[in-house]
């Protein structure tokens, strides 16, 4: 019983990761960009609904609506002013942009809220739990696997019926192409960051939410995040929720043979998928 | 067209003076520990062993392609093999250096046999993600202090070979002669380094090298293997990086997972060492070093913000001036202190 209920509790924390994954999978899918300032940016939004939920008394979940156009924003205008002057067929510039992004804003962060670690007061959620038989599952970890199987289905939706998915699937298929047809790479690209940072944003509610953070978590989520867009199979959204789901079992299954495993584990699955299948289990870009 | 001889030459005027400057300033550094304070030393030291990093993660990423954020694997593994080998084997530290190098390398067959596994960009976050394995793998080592890490041994100190040689020529304690042997070493491993690239990218590999950073698509019409050059790359700096990172915690004495692997140390200073002085030259990351060191100097007071300024230095010259400061220099004079670049020149 104890297995099929740390396999259960994996599935829930695999959501969670999904959850980091999808903006990361979503922005590689369109512009072909990796952004390592990715899981900081997931941190600045959880500070973000921190600050909310502290200055202004929201409840946790009106914080994280408070801070989705905040973020969009920053996304859109960190796109436009800076990461579309970087892409193109040189990989270095966009990498090592990024990545000078990721310790700004961590030091920032640092300066900005100290280094200790804070949590996202979410009353009485933090504790409540549904009995389903002999396991209990959290309320929270329920929630952050159902907001992701909804994030994904919504992604889905825009990239497959509506014109600023098109405009999508074309910029990223061929952008010269795509422009020739009234589509604006530069804008589609903004666009496409600042939803990114909504998924951020909702992936930083529940990490806020579910353990404490600090300036310095950022990097481990990108990595997380990183891993499961890689076993799902670059381009495929679906298989960005199956990966995330892959690395939260591996680490609850890790974790219970071996406390000290748990983080290892989950890498270890990562390197066994990319052994096995190198293009991730479900593929669909081809680059 | 009689009495007209074509010679192929890398030389120029501004190569032969630097070289000259380059051997008065290398008798210099050899001379130093006679007559400089231990700080100065300990600060030559750090100098010198950031300079070797950034030279080898710009032969990986400026020649090579290879964008790694994961060369704190190199450094921790080959520190811990130094620290491993004169805990359990009673292994000379100096000599561990070369354990340092060889372990490096090994770990490099299968970091590279994943890591080439991911195209691009997604190469740089997969070195990572094997930095960190190897991270957590060495914190279940308990032989070397698993998660709090260990001190080098007293009699492992104590040992090391020159030491004593250091203390009675310069009349000082056993900890300053240690300063000054790791500094010499530091200064060896620099030159050896420096030397070793410039010598190596002058080669027929050189030439290959290259032209795969310039073009990859027009090196390989004209028969260069990139695959083989990526691996002949990674596993170069690997080799100089586990050496590197033995002697840092050589000097250091003491060592900890989460030093020894720390990415912001041994990856992120590096990459805007190289980013800032000018990436794809060998001049980049000596003014990259000089750089960094003056800021960190300037800003040591600042905490975060010297971060900060660093990240946000990186960010803007990448955007302005992709060529780093060198970039500009050289850019503007044509000045190149360590050419390549092969020239025909008619001889009457």
């Amino acid at each position: 019983m104890i297995w099929v209920d740390t396999v259960l509790q994996g599935v829930l924390l695999g959501g969670l990761y999904a959850l980091f994954a999808l903006g990361l999978s979503l922005v590689f899918g369109i512009m072909r960009l990796v952004n390592l300032a990715h899981g900081d940016l997931i941190v600045f939004a959880a500070y973000l609904i921190l600050l909310l939920v502290t200055l202004l008394g929201l409840g946790p979940f009106m914080a994280a609506i408070v801070a989705l156009p905040i973020m969009f924003a920053l996304g859109w205008a960190l796109q436009r002013v800076v990461l579309n002057r970087v892409l193109g067929t040189d990989i270095l510039p966009p990498l090592l942009v990024t990545f000078g992004l990721s310790v700004v804003l961590q030091n920032a962060l640092l300066e900005g809220f100290s280094a200790d670690s804070r949590r996202i007061p979410a009353g009485w959620l933090e504790t409540a739990s549904l009995p389903i038989g002999p396991i209990s599952l959290g309320v929270m970890p329920l929630l952050t696997f159902l907001s992701a199987i909804a994030v994904t289905l919504a992604l889905q939706w825009v990239f497959y019926r509506t014109s600023l998915g098109r405009a999508f699937r074309a910029t990223s298929d061929d952008p010269v192409t795509a422009s020739l047809m009234g589509v604006k790479p530069a804008s589609v690209f903004a666009k496409a960051t600042g939803i990114a940072m909504i998924v951020v944003t909702i992936a930083a509610l529940y990490l806020g939410t579910r353990a404490n953070f600090d300036p310095t978590t950022g990097p481990a989520r990108l990595i997380y995040a990183f891993e499961a867009v890689i076993i799902g199979g670059l381009g495929s959204l679906w298989g960005t929720l199956a990966g995330g789901i892959i690395i939260g079992v591996a680490q609850t299954v890790g974790a219970q043979i071996n406390p000290e495993w748990q983080i290892l584990a989950g890498h270890v699955a990562f390197l066994v998928v990319l052994l096995i299948r190198p293009r991730g289990l479900f593929p669909r870009a081809f680059d | 067209m009689a009495g007209q001889t074509y010679t192929v030459s890398t030389r120029t005027a501004a190569s032969q003076i630097a070289a000259v400057v380059a051997l008065v300033l290398l008798v210099v550094a050899i001379a130093l520990p006679a007559f400089a304070s231990r700080s100065l030393i300990q600060d030559m030291f750090f100098i010198l062993t950031m300079l070797t990093l950034a030279q080898f993660w710009n032969l990986l990423a400026g020649y090579g392609g290879l964008v790694s954020v994961g060369q704190q694997a190199f450094v921790g593994f080959g520190a811990y093999m130094l620290f491993g080998g004169a805990i359990l084997w009673g292994v000379n530290p100096v000599a561990g250096l070369l354990l340092s190098g060889v372990f490096a390398l090994i770990l490099a067959i299968p970091t590279a046999f994943f890591a080439f596994r991911l195209q691009g960009a997604y190469f740089a976050i997969g070195t990572w993600v094997v930095a960190e394995v190897v991270r957590l793998s060495v914190a279940q080592w308990k032989a070397v202090g698993g998660g709090t890490g260990t001190s080098l041994p007293r009699d492992a100190r104590d040992a090391m070979w020159g030491v004593e040689w250091i203390e009675a020529a310069f009349d000082t304690r056993s900890s300053a002669a240690r300063d000054i042997l790791a500094y010499w070493l530091a200064l060896a491993l620099a030159v050896a380094t420096i030397g070793g690239i410039y010598w190596f990218l002058r080669t027929k590999r050189g030439l290959a090298l290259a032209a795969l950073r310039d073009n990859v698509d027009a090196a390989r019409s004209v028969g260069v293997d990139s695959a083989r050059m990526k691996w002949v790359v990674f596993l170069v700096a690997a080799f100089g990086t586990g050496i590197a990172g033995g002697l840092i915690f050589l000097q250091n004495g003491r060592i900890s997972p989460d030093s020894a692997f720390s990415v912001i140390d041994w990856t992120a200073f590096v990459i805007f060492i190289v980013v800032i002085g000018g990436i794809g030259t060998i001049e980049g990351p000596i003014i990259g070093v000089l750089v960094f060191f003056a800021l960190q100097t300037l800003l040591a007071d600042f905490g975060a913000w010297y971060l900060m300024v660093l990240g946000g230095l990186g960010i803007a010259v990448m955007l302005f001036a992709p060529g780093g400061l060198w970039g500009l220099v050289s850019g503007r004079t044509g000045i190149q202190l360590f050419p390549i670049r092969r020239r025909l020149e008619r001889r009457e």
